[in-house]
């Protein structure tokens, strides 16, 4: 079995904790998602990763994780902001995605100061936690890899039972992918993708997701939550900053634009590109 | 020289050739030389598809691969593919001539109905008659582009292969040129794969056999090499047992056993093909 990294324990009748993924520079959704986890009585926050990318003014995002109390991991995009590497890692394989994701890193990677570049690069890359008696495992991709796309449509449940059975863990939570979705086996275990707050999920709708997992008479369940947030501030922000008008659009119209070779084609589909 | 060993990381592919090398075209630069009277690797059964997908399932599998072969040359083709979809995402490679409508609108009713994706990648070799036809044979490109016409009025939306028999294919001017020929046929999200040629099976005829510079040394690869590989992370089923990969089905040396309990090892590159792979940074998977 791995090596899993040190455990944190969550007990009581009643524990709600929410998980949320991609900022991508989306502050303004972030500050929503803060009040509103508060709001729920939410006993513990964790941020499964990648704080930069496609929005603007990278530092806010850094600076309001750093003073808040959530839990913060690393995405690929952290691991390679931090390390100032050539580019976001984010595992695509198309030259049409490639290019919108060298501009956005490149963005990103030169609004990030030396100091949250150093607080990026310590960020863990995997959390254990008990939450009543289920073992669950916070990871960015999956447990084997930062990058991996576990998309809903080409995760089968014969997978999902084997990075439980290797990891030996109950629930794998996971983001990286943009679109939410969860999988249960039949004996229970399974694993929730939280989607993320940076940009809508390409359903046309122009909130964004996070997950709320409750923990009720020992029993796990999750409920997915839509923000509202200023979407219309967020992309004349971005448009003043210069980034790609195909990125506003996205904010604008809940609909993905860029990097969408690497999309399943059952995913695709669902798009309006 | 040693061939370097490569690690066998999980199985997250399985590819299995269901029609054997039977295929109703021969294409001049086929890796595996598949045509209408080729028997060399039998046609699947639907029981030996079945038994490698359950051991597939077991074994944590993630994604499957139907090819040949054509692989709707198969007579129980759509049992196959509900057979793979109740188990995962489905990829067909097939180069589109046997796709009725109403294949088509069985396809799209699967599509739809199952909890997995599935992909249909129609092979061609050039957006015209005149640079296709010459490779994959008189009347090819007619009846491929009629599938690819039917899949989308089905709602079936085909990603493209095509082999880069003109290397030119990859420039941004020629993906350009692809991605037009696709909206021109209906598809509004196309999408490309782009296949090196590998200078064996009836290819080695056509362009010429390796050279001796093509051999791969332990000091080529990196730790990436076993996830960008596809035999890092895959293994083909045929008639005739289990093989390292897709592409050297033909080599004896490359199978590992009957059975995929026994397959999932480290193996050497040592087959010119492997050069290829790494070269180009090629991988079968889609």
């Amino acid at each position: 079995m791995p090596e899993l990294s040190a455990a944190e324990f969550w007990v009581g009748p009643r524990v709600t904790l929410a998980l949320f993924g991609g900022v991508y520079n989306n502050y303004l959704a972030l500050d929503v998602l803060l009040r509103d986890t508060y709001r729920r009585g939410a006993a513990g926050v964790y941020f499964l990763g990648d704080v930069g990318g496609f929005g603007p003014h990278p530092a806010r995002s850094v600076e309001r994780l750093r003073e808040s109390a959530v839990r913060c991991m690393a995405g690929n995009y952290d691991v390679s902001v931090g390390n100032a590497l050539a580019d976001c890692g984010c595992g695509y394989t198309d030259p049409r995605d490639n290019h919108y994701a060298q501009i956005s890193y490149d963005y990103t990677l030169d609004g990030t100061t030396e100091e949250h570049r150093r607080w990026l690069a310590a960020l863990p890359t995997r959390i254990t936690m008990m939450v009543g008696k289920h073992r669950v495992l916070l990871v960015h991709g999956s447990p084997r890899r930062i990058n991996e796309f576990l998309w809903e449509s080409t995760t089968p449940a014969a997978y999902i039972h084997h990075l439980c059975e290797l990891y030996q863990v109950d629930l794998i939570v996971n983001t990286h992918t943009g679109i939410a979705f969860e999988r249960r086996l039949a004996d229970g275990r399974g694993l929730i993708n939280v989607g993320a707050i940076g940009r809508p999920a390409n359903n046309g709708r122009l909130t964004v997701e996070y997950v709320l997992l409750h923990l009720e008479d020992g029993q796990l369940h999750s409920e997915r939550v839509a923000l509202e947030y200023d979407h219309a501030r967020l992309a004349a922000e971005m448009e003043g900053e210069g980034l790609p008008p195909e990125f506003v659009a996205t904010i604008r119209t809940g609909w993905w634009t860029t990097c969408l070779e690497i999309l399943p084609t059952r995913e695709r589909r669902q798009g309006r590109f | 020289m040693a061939a370097p060993l490569l690690p066998f990381l999980h199985l997250d592919s399985l590819w299995l050739q269901v029609t054997g090398s039977r295929c109703n075209i021969a294409c001049r630069h086929c890796f595996i030389s598949c045509g209408p009277k080729v028997d060399r690797h039998a046609m699947m059964t639907r029981a030996q598809v079945q038994v490698a997908i359950s051991d597939a399932e077991r074994l944590g599998c993630r994604a499957y691969y139907y090819t040949g072969g054509e692989p709707f040359l198969h007579p129980e083709i759509l049992d196959l593919i509900d057979d793979g979809l109740a188990s995962g995402p489905l990829h067909i490679l097939t180069n589109g001539m046997l796709i009725t409508r109403e294949i088509a609108a069985e396809l799209a009713h699967r599509s739809a109905a199952a909890d997995y994706s599935l992909d249909l990648r129609v092979s061609l070799d050039g957006l015209s008659a005149a640079a296709n036809d010459p490779i994959r044979g008189e009347g090819v490109f007619e009846a491929t582009t009629t599938g690819i016409r039917r899949l989308v009025e089905a709602g079936i939306e085909p990603s493209l292969a095509l082999t880069l028999v003109d290397p030119a294919g990859a420039s941004p001017e020629g993906r350009t040129a692809m991605l037009g020929f696709l909206r021109a046929l209906g598809v509004e999200r196309p999408r490309l794969k782009l296949i090196p040629p590998f200078r064996i099976g009836r290819e080695a005829a056509r362009s010429g056999r390796y050279g001796p510079e093509a051999r791969l040394a332990a000091e080529d690869l990196d730790d990436e090499a076993p996830w960008q590989l596809g035999c890092g992370t895959s293994r083909m089923v045929t008639a005739n047992g289990v093989y390292t990969c897709p592409i050297l089905i033909d080599y004896p040396s490359a199978r590992l056993g009957d059975g995929l309990a026994k397959a999932l090892v480290p193996i050497p590159l040592a087959y010119r093909a492997c050069f290829t792979c790494w070269e180009e940074g090629f991988s079968c998977r889609s």
